[in-house]
């Protein structure tokens, strides 16, 4: 299980945007993590798999816990060999290399599975398995968010964080990569989904967060956030009168929650 | 003036082409070997390694501490110099003592990155570069000591003998100088499909990204100036080899601006292709070569000063006409 507790991070020493956030994904779960542009929910990714030193990032206050063992301030290395593996936000992939070698980089952690992992990715993702020996700059946006996950899949994560997936893609593509999400997910691998798209999320996630301002303003079951009011309003839009987007914290029926930070 | 005009009847015209295109060849080999070493740790760090002239010279150092003082003491070779000529086991020696001597100089990078460069890491690129400057003026003084005003020799097996190729005279070092980038090159090609070389590009291409894979940046630093340095060495190794103008030694006077001359060269291929490292050594080197050879024959001016500006004159060129080099990447990804 991954654990975040109270968790402050600050950029270049002075930008505060984490502000204690919780959060947990339990063990085989899918756990939705929502919220707008600049919520901080790619300084989350950043903080669990180690990646705030490059960008200047560190965590001041708080913790991150997996499987028991807090790994704030681990290196991403060691991180990936522990099972948590991060397919980052607008997918990344090495351009320049093949499908093959991009998904050689991923199992860098991992060499002895190697072939077993690659097997599996190739399953997922047949079209992958038509241009492996492509360079992969030349991909399809949507194949390209295909290798990213393939890549992230080839450490054999125990639990596979997904930023934005579903960023810049088609709707049939983007019901694709869904779906996948789910198929990777039952074949024992935790997820923590981070999407601006929330109905694409809620819809396969068992439990959600949504985040303000560096913290958590509201969780709850899956099921029980696609139904409530200010979450429809506000990321489904089914009640919006087509104005200006209010801020979560607007919306008239919100309730803080304070419940984590006792 | 005439006795030169007479040699070069007596030599002929197709001969002197062909002497010419070998020197070229052989001046290329030595320019590729030191570019590849540029590339390679401009590719995997983003830094312009501007402590090559004194790297690259030190690594020479090493080998003639092998060779020409009878054997490094502590091992079981004997001096290969002094097998007779032509004798296999010499050669063989020979270039075992290269391997080591690209060994300590492998070693001699890596100590230099994890002490200077590491430590810096994330600083801009430009101080990356002065403080590789800093390094180059660090060193240069243990080299300038350890060769002798004139130079430490550095004796090859095959001396400075040439074939006759049909009136033309051909060094045998231009051959070995030819084959030894050859496999050095083959080798840097061979080493980017392997685990550890896939890894490198894609910290090239992309650092975090590679972070978050799990590939230790660090390592791959390391493992880029192990490889960049002992490339240099080797690049100033074969210079040393006569008839190269260093004239069969380790020179102060020549051997400290090698690695300089080489800007030219990755200017012109791009600072972060391997095959722009092969292309523009060769270049480069034609270019300097045929305009010692015919300009200074065609108008004696500058006599052989036509052979040390042409190199940047096609750098110039190049620059205006693509400004990232023949192979270079437009933009430098930087995170
Ligand atoms: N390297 C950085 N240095 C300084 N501030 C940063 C840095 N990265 C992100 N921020 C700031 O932190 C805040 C949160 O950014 P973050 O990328 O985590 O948001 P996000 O929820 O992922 O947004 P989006 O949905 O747009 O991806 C933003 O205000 C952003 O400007
Ligand atoms: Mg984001």
């Amino acid at each position: 299980m991954l654990e975040v507790a109270n968790l402050e991070v600050v950029y270049n020493e002075v930008i505060l945007v984490l502000r204690g956030l919780s959060l947990q994904v339990p063990d085989g779960q899918i756990v939705a993590l929502l919220g707008s542009n600049g919520a901080g929910k790619t300084t989350t990714a950043r903080a669990i798999t180690g990646l705030l030193d490059v960008h200047e990032g560190k965590s001041t206050k708080g913790s991150v816990t997996w499987n028991g063992t807090e790994i704030t301030e681990h290196l991403p290395a060691k991180i990936v060999e522990g099972g948590i593996s991060q397919v980052m936000e607008g997918r990344r992939i090495f351009g320049e290399l093949t499908v093959d070698e991009n998904l050689s980089c991923g199992a860098f952690t991992n060499r002895a599975n190697m072939d077993a992992n690659y097997d599996r990715v190739m399953d997922l993702f047949p079209r992958l398995k038509e241009r492996n020996t492509q360079v992969a700059g030349y991909l399809s946006g949507g194949e390209q968010q295909m290798l990213a996950i393939g890549r992230a899949l080839m450490a054999d994560p125990k639990l596979l964080i997904l930023d934005e997936p579903s960023l810049g893609l088609a709707p049939m593509l983007i019901e694709q990569i869904r779906d996948i999400i789910v198929d990777i997910n039952k074949q024992g691998v935790s997820v923590l989904l981070i999407e601006q798209n929330a109905m694409m999320a809620l819809s396969i996630a068992d439990f959600g967060y949504v985040m303000e301002s560096g913290k958590v303003v509201m969780d709850g079951p899956a099921q029980k956030l696609l139904n409530d009011e200010d979450v429809q309003e506000f990321y489904l839009g089914l009640h919006g009168d087509g104005g200006e987007r209010k801020s979560f914290r607007d919306v008239k029926h919100y309730k803080r929650r304070k419940r984590w930070l006792s | 003036m005439i006795t030169a005009v007479l040699q070069f009847a007596q030599v002929g015209a197709g001969a002197t082409l062909i002497q010419t295109l070998v020197k070229a060849l052989a001046l290329g080999s030595v320019y590729v070997l030191i570019a590849l070493g540029f590339v390679i740790i401009f590719k995997a760090t983003q830094v312009l390694n501007f402590a090559a002239g004194a790297l690259s010279m030190a690594g020479a150092m090493f080998m003639t501490i092998l060779i020409s003082d009878g054997g490094f003491p502590l091992l079981p070779f004997a001096n290969p110099l002094a097998p007779a000529e032509g004798e296999t086991a010499g050669i063989v020696l020979f270039f075992v003592h290269v391997l080591i001597a690209l060994a300590l100089a492998a070693i001699l990078g890596l100590v230099i990155e994890r002490v200077a460069i590491r430590p810096m890491v994330g600083q801009p690129l430009f101080a990356m570069a002065v403080i590789t400057l800093g390094i180059e003026i660090a060193i240069r003084p243990f080299n300038l000591d350890a060769t002798a005003l004139e130079g430490r020799q550095l004796g090859v097996p095959w001396g400075a003998n040439s074939w006759d190729w049909g009136g033309a005279v051909v060094p045998k070092s231009y051959l070995v100088a030819v084959i030894v980038a050859a496999i050095a090159g083959v080798s840097v090609l061979f080493f980017f499909r392997t685990k550890l070389g896939v890894a490198m590009r894609a910290v090239a291409f992309d650092q975090e990204a590679a972070m978050a894979q799990g590939i230790n940046v660090g390592r791959v630093f390391a493992i880029a100036w192990a490889m960049g340095t002992a490339l240099a060495a080797l690049g100033a190794i074969v210079y040393g080899m006569a008839p190269f103008p260093p004239g069969g030694s380790v020179s102060q006077e020549i051997h400290p601006l090698l690695a300089l001359r080489v800007l030219p060269v990755i200017v012109l291929g791009g600072l972060d292709s391997v095959a722009g490292a092969i292309y523009g050594g060769l270049i480069i080197a034609t270019a300097e070569v045929f305009a010692g050879q015919y300009l200074s024959q065609w108008n004696s001016t500058l006599g052989s000063g036509y052979s040390t500006i042409v190199p940047y004159l096609v750098m110039l060129f190049m620059l205006l006409v693509k400004p990232y080099g023949l192979f270079g990447t437009p933009e430098i990804r930087r995170v």
